[in-house]
């Protein structure tokens, strides 16, 4: 039989079917497959298991890495950080409570950016994560982990996060598919929470069907989140083979007049829409005119909810405390010690932007951009049925290059934040490899695909078609064992 | 730290100057309302779950150096 | 230059709902340390808030009580700051759109009343020698998460007794809603005030300044007194008020100023974005109102109109949870014959008094309404006089009891009317001369007459029947 590490979720769960492979052994071949990536934090080992696969359900016996900022009651969560070394929740996310309870079983705790902030996995306390393409090169963050193992043959699907773009940023730097879903569509009980009107819960997979199948189980209205409504129809499988009859944009602003897309990036993506077009799509050149201020708005609004959602970490109840004779003292050496300057950085800008006197000037105005770029997208998808841009600017880029200059890294983010401060659904699939601007590798470009609030399974039936006709190779780059 | 905030206020403040009246601000990304829960419990912890991540605990509290007064 | 004190008054509520404002822990006054707690409400990584539905019942109806317009759509924010007793960091409160404005509550308008969670419990130890360790604080979260409604006042009350006055009535109020057992002692009702002071006839108010927690109606009063004679000694001696938060100490009198980060004032406030926002529907709101208790206002003018109760009498009774329903239930157990008003005479006047007298609250005594209705019975009957009666009531004060039996054991019963003629008859044929000056005209001769009577009847007869008596008698 092939090496289990090769099977989709899909071509697993029809070889346990047809009792070709038990649950049990396309886990272990994962679970003892080394992990020279560091992109897990937590694995099983010996007594110290996790929740393992069942055999009923939609996902029986299928492996999941989950991202280490999703709480599995008894099994150490950090989210990255130091301040949560050793922490270890009382209770399990609702998100990976429908993964278990479809049957799924847990892999590991992935690596990621502290905190969900980052665009490279280069602010994990505990380490980088290394692109399977490149080990000198990142998998893109937050959810670089989430996105290495699966491009790396460590798990055949990953459960990450998307506040800005940290799922569909690592899936394009790692040559898998990532998908944020609608926010209110999956629910963030048990998520740490980054950016609480952001912040959500996608899969990582190597095709599309399979992301089909996850969202298909996570979705849901959940009594624990007052935010959640589900998707308000079931997800369908993809089954297209073309696009006739879809009308697709290309809004401008995020792609011919996007300031650093590397040349490389740009070319597979004309390519891209080029097939689009002999796939029987209607392309056309869509306007978001505010999309440009999408960064400005997004570095301001995450940060300040990040500000208060990570004032908790304060060495009272659980997780890291630095001793100090005084109450104050006690914050302050704790909070310095537990955070890495990345989080450092965006809790100080985002208390800024909401004191008194500067709340109007930032987070007032943020929240306008934000409902200016909602407009906007209404407006196209007047127009459009789904819009399409490059998903990253750039490919994977070495470790340490933007580590001297923040504002270069939150340009990762360019093309995703939009999408995200509208609150609609997007994922991003290979679509090509380039090489870097400057030289280098072949690596992975991804093509982001949008639609309306809960236009998933549309969203889903384009990507496959355009999967189909792409050709991209999606075998993981396997560790250690010969491929 | 400072030079890279600094840079970084420089970028994104420049939404304060943009024509944003009349705008409303988002508030809520969904557009639900009155999501209420009924008034039934549910049980707590068991005090030592509750207390078993406290980096220092007495006399079934957490405790903390006192603040100042 | 006349100096005039103007107060607000912030009240926090605690609602009595079985669990927490945003999770469904128990709430239990008095249990061990941490035993009513969860992940939610410990502020623990990835939790989020879920709004109790009997939190906004309990609003709504306050708010329709106080006359408060109830917003159409109100919102949660976030109130930043850091202290222990505070697991999230921040306070999930409102902010600029609360639950209900614009109301009233006897003389004082209400500016505003929202809802909000409260902190959890810190205690100081170290000094005490009672645990280990000095300069450190306890924290039990039973506590933390319990509804608050905080309820805002205009600057509108201009004494402290005013102050406390309207805090009984806000009490009281409450009280008949059914949404909190109000338990100043417990913490189910705290007051803050905020005290400023200006020149008579001045339009704009002075700096104010504010007094937290304030756990009883005298500290209050006291508290607020306090405040106002400090601040008239800086304007007098040509100094400024600070604006400054100040905690009273009850028992040496003095306000000392608390510096704490937890009074800092930029909170740094934002629309809370794990819960959605709160639309009470216009039929909901109006069945609230119509489905209002009496309220204090209401039965004051009742008992006045219906009952014949004097003003002060019905102000009293209806302002005053407690005596309210005392009277309510005395009146309730009273036969026929006996008035409500004659009841409130003995409840707001002799019982009060005996009460003070004996360092104990009015309905706190050993008298029961039952007993009091009883007592007031027999007076009507003219079994006992109303010397008798006070005497009967001290004892039921001090030991409770049956009236009519303790009537009988102390002889108080009071003479039946013919026996009381024939001593009359006698004491006015002892006293000629006494008699002579009656029916001449000097009226107080009669006290002779009188006093023979009294005598005659060891006290037990009415003062004001023997008059009457005699008077008849001397063909008066």
């Amino acid at each position: 039989m092939t090496d289990p590490r090769l099977l989709t979720v899909a071509e697993g769960l029809g070889e346990i079917a047809a009792g070709n492979m038990s649950g049990d052994e396309w886990f272990s071949a994962y679970a003892d497959t080394p992990d020279e990536l560091g992109a897990y934090l937590w694995r099983p080992q010996g007594d110290d298991r996790g929740p393992l696969p069942a055999t009923a359900g939609d996902l029986a016996g299928v492996p999941v890495a989950v991202k280490d900022i999703f709480c599995i009651e008894g099994l150490p969560t950090t989210a990255g950080s130091r301040i949560l070394e050793g922490y270890v929740p009382p209770y399990t996310a609702t998100a990976v409570e429908a993964l278990l309870a479809a049957g799924a079983g847990v892999l590991g705790k992935t690596n990621m950016d502290e905190f969900a902030m980052g665009s490279s996995n280069e602010n994990s306390a505990y380490g980088d994560v290394r692109n399977p393409w490149d080990p000198v090169r990142v998998p893109g963050g937050s959810s670089g982990g989430s996105a290495a193992v699966v491009a790396g043959g460590l798990a055949p699907c990953s459960l990450g996060t998307d506040t800005g773009g940290s799922i569909r940023q690592p899936a394009a730097l790692c040559g898998v598919v990532g998908m944020k879903p609608t926010y209110g569509s999956i629910s963030r009980s048990g998520m740490i929470a980054f950016a609480s009107s952001l912040d959500q819960c996608g899969p990582f997979t190597r095709d599309v069907r399979d992301a089909a199948l996850l969202l298909a189980v996570l979705g849901g209205r959940d009594h624990r989140d007052s935010t959640s409504i589900g998707f308000p129809a079931p997800i369908a499988l993809p089954s297209r083979e073309d696009l006739s009859g879809l009308r697709i944009g290309v809004p401008r602003e995020l792609s011919s007049d996007a300031e650093g897309i590397e040349a490389g990036v740009r070319e597979v993506f004309d390519r891209a829409v080029a097939l689009c077009e002999s796939l029987g799509a209607e392309i056309s050149e869509a306007h978001l005119p505010n999309a440009r201020h999408g960064i400005s708005a997004y570095y301001v609004l995450a940060p300040a909810e990040a500000s208060a959602n990570l004032s908790r970490y304060d060495g009272v109840r659980f997780g890291l405390r630095e001793e100090a004779d005084t109450l104050d003292e006690m914050y302050e050496r704790t909070r310095s010690a537990g955070f890495g300057p990345e989080v450092k950085r965006r809790v100080m800008l985002g208390t800024y932007a909401l004191s008194s006197g500067f709340y109007d000037a930032y987070y007032g105005s943020a929240q306008r951009v934000r409902t200016l770029i909602a407009r906007d997208f209404a407006a196209a998808f007047d127009d459009f049925d789904l819009l399409i841009t490059p998903t990253s600017p750039t490919v994977a880029f070495e470790l340490g290059a933007r580590a001297a200059d923040p504002l270069a890294m939150y340009m990762s983010d360019y093309c995703t934040v939009p999408m995200s401060l509208a609150g609609i659904p997007a994922i991003s699939i290979p679509a090509g490899t380039a090489e870097p601007d400057g030289g280098g590798p072949e690596l992975p470009v991804g093509l982001q695909i949008t639609g309306p609030a809960f236009s998933e399974s549309l969203i889903l039936d384009a990507a496959h078609a355009i999967e189909g006709a792409v050709g991209f190779d999606h075998r993981p780059k396997l560790q250690g064992s010969a491929s | 730290m400072a030079e890279e905030l600094s840079g970084i206020l420089e970028h994104v403040e420049a939404i304060g100057g943009l024509d944003l009246d009349g705008v409303e601000p988002t508030t809520h990304v969904v557009t639900l309302e009155n999501v209420l829960r009924p008034d039934e419990p549910v049980p707590s912890l068991d005090r030592d779950r509750a207390l078993a991540g406290a980096p220092d605990s007495a006399a079934g509290s957490f405790r903390v150096p006192s603040p100042q007064a | 230059m006349k100096l005039v004190p103007t107060i607000g008054l912030e009240i926090h509520v605690q609602l009595q709902t079985r669990t927490k404002m945003f999770c469904g822990c128990e709430l239990e006054f008095g249990a061990e340390p941490n035993t009513h707690t969860c992940p939610i409400c410990l502020g623990h990584p990835g939790t989020l808030p879920v709004t109790n539905e009997q939190a906004i019942e309990y609003a709504t109806r306050i708010a329709v009580a106080l006359g408060c317009e109830v917003a159409p759509r109100s919102i949660f924010h976030r109130k930043n700051y850091f202290y222990p007793d505070l697991p999230k960091g921040y306070q999930i409160s409102q902010f600029d759109i609360p639950f209900g404005s614009n109301g009233r509550l006897g003389d004082v308008r209400i500016h505003r009343v929202h809802l909000e969670e409260d902190a959890a419990k810190l205690t100081h130890v170290g000094d005490s020698g009672r645990i280990h360790g000095s300069g450190a604080s306890l924290v039990d979260f039973n506590r933390g998460g319990t509804p608050l409604m905080e309820i805002v006042t205009e600057p509108d009350i201009e004494d402290p007794a005013a102050a406390r006055e309207w805090l009984a009535l806000l009490r009281t109020t409450l009280r008949q809603l059914g949404v909190s057992d109000v338990n100043m002692d417990e913490g189910s009702l705290r007051c803050d005030a905020n005290v400023s002071i200006r020149p008579e006839g001045s339009a704009e108010l002075g700096t104010k300044t504010e007094l937290k927690n304030m756990n009883s109606f005298r500290y209050l009063e006291r508290g607020v007194e306090a405040e106002i004679a400090r601040q008239r000694g800086i304007v007098e001696a040509g100094g400024t008020v600070e604006q400054e938060t100040l905690h009273f100490d009850p028992t040496s009198g003095t306000l000392t100023p608390l510096r704490s980060k937890e009074y800092a004032h930029d909170y740094r406030y934002f629309p809370e974005p794990d819960l959605v926002p709160l639309a009470p529907a216009a039929a909901d709101v109006e069945a609230a109102r119509a489905a209002l208790p009496e309220l204090p206002e209401q039965r004051r003018d009742r008992y006045a109109a219906e009952l014949g109760l004097n003003p002060d009498a019905a102000r009293l009774l209806a302002f005053d949870a407690e005596l309210g329903t005392f009277f309510e239930s005395a009146t309730a157990a009273a036969g026929a014959g006996v008035e409500a008003k004659a009841i409130a005479n003995w409840v707001t006047g002799d019982l009060v008094a005996l009460a003070r007298e004996a360092e104990l609250e009015p309905t706190a005594t050993g008298a029961t309404p039952e007993a009091l209705a009883a007592l007031v019975g027999l007076v009507a009957a003219g079994s006992v006089n109303r010397g008798g009666a006070r005497e009967v009531l001290a004892v039921l004060v001090r030991d409770g009891g049956e009236p009519a039996a303790i009537v009988e054991r102390l002889d108080l019963g009071a003479s039946d009317s013919g026996e009381l003629e024939a001593i009359v008859e006698q004491a006015i044929a002892d006293q000629p001369d006494a008699a002579a000056k009656v029916k001449a005209g000097e009226g107080k001769a009669i006290g002779a007459i009188v006093g023979v009577v009294m005598r005659e009847t060891r006290g037990k007869a009415d003062g004001g029947d023997v008059t009457r008596l005699i008077r008849a008698k001397l063909g008066l």
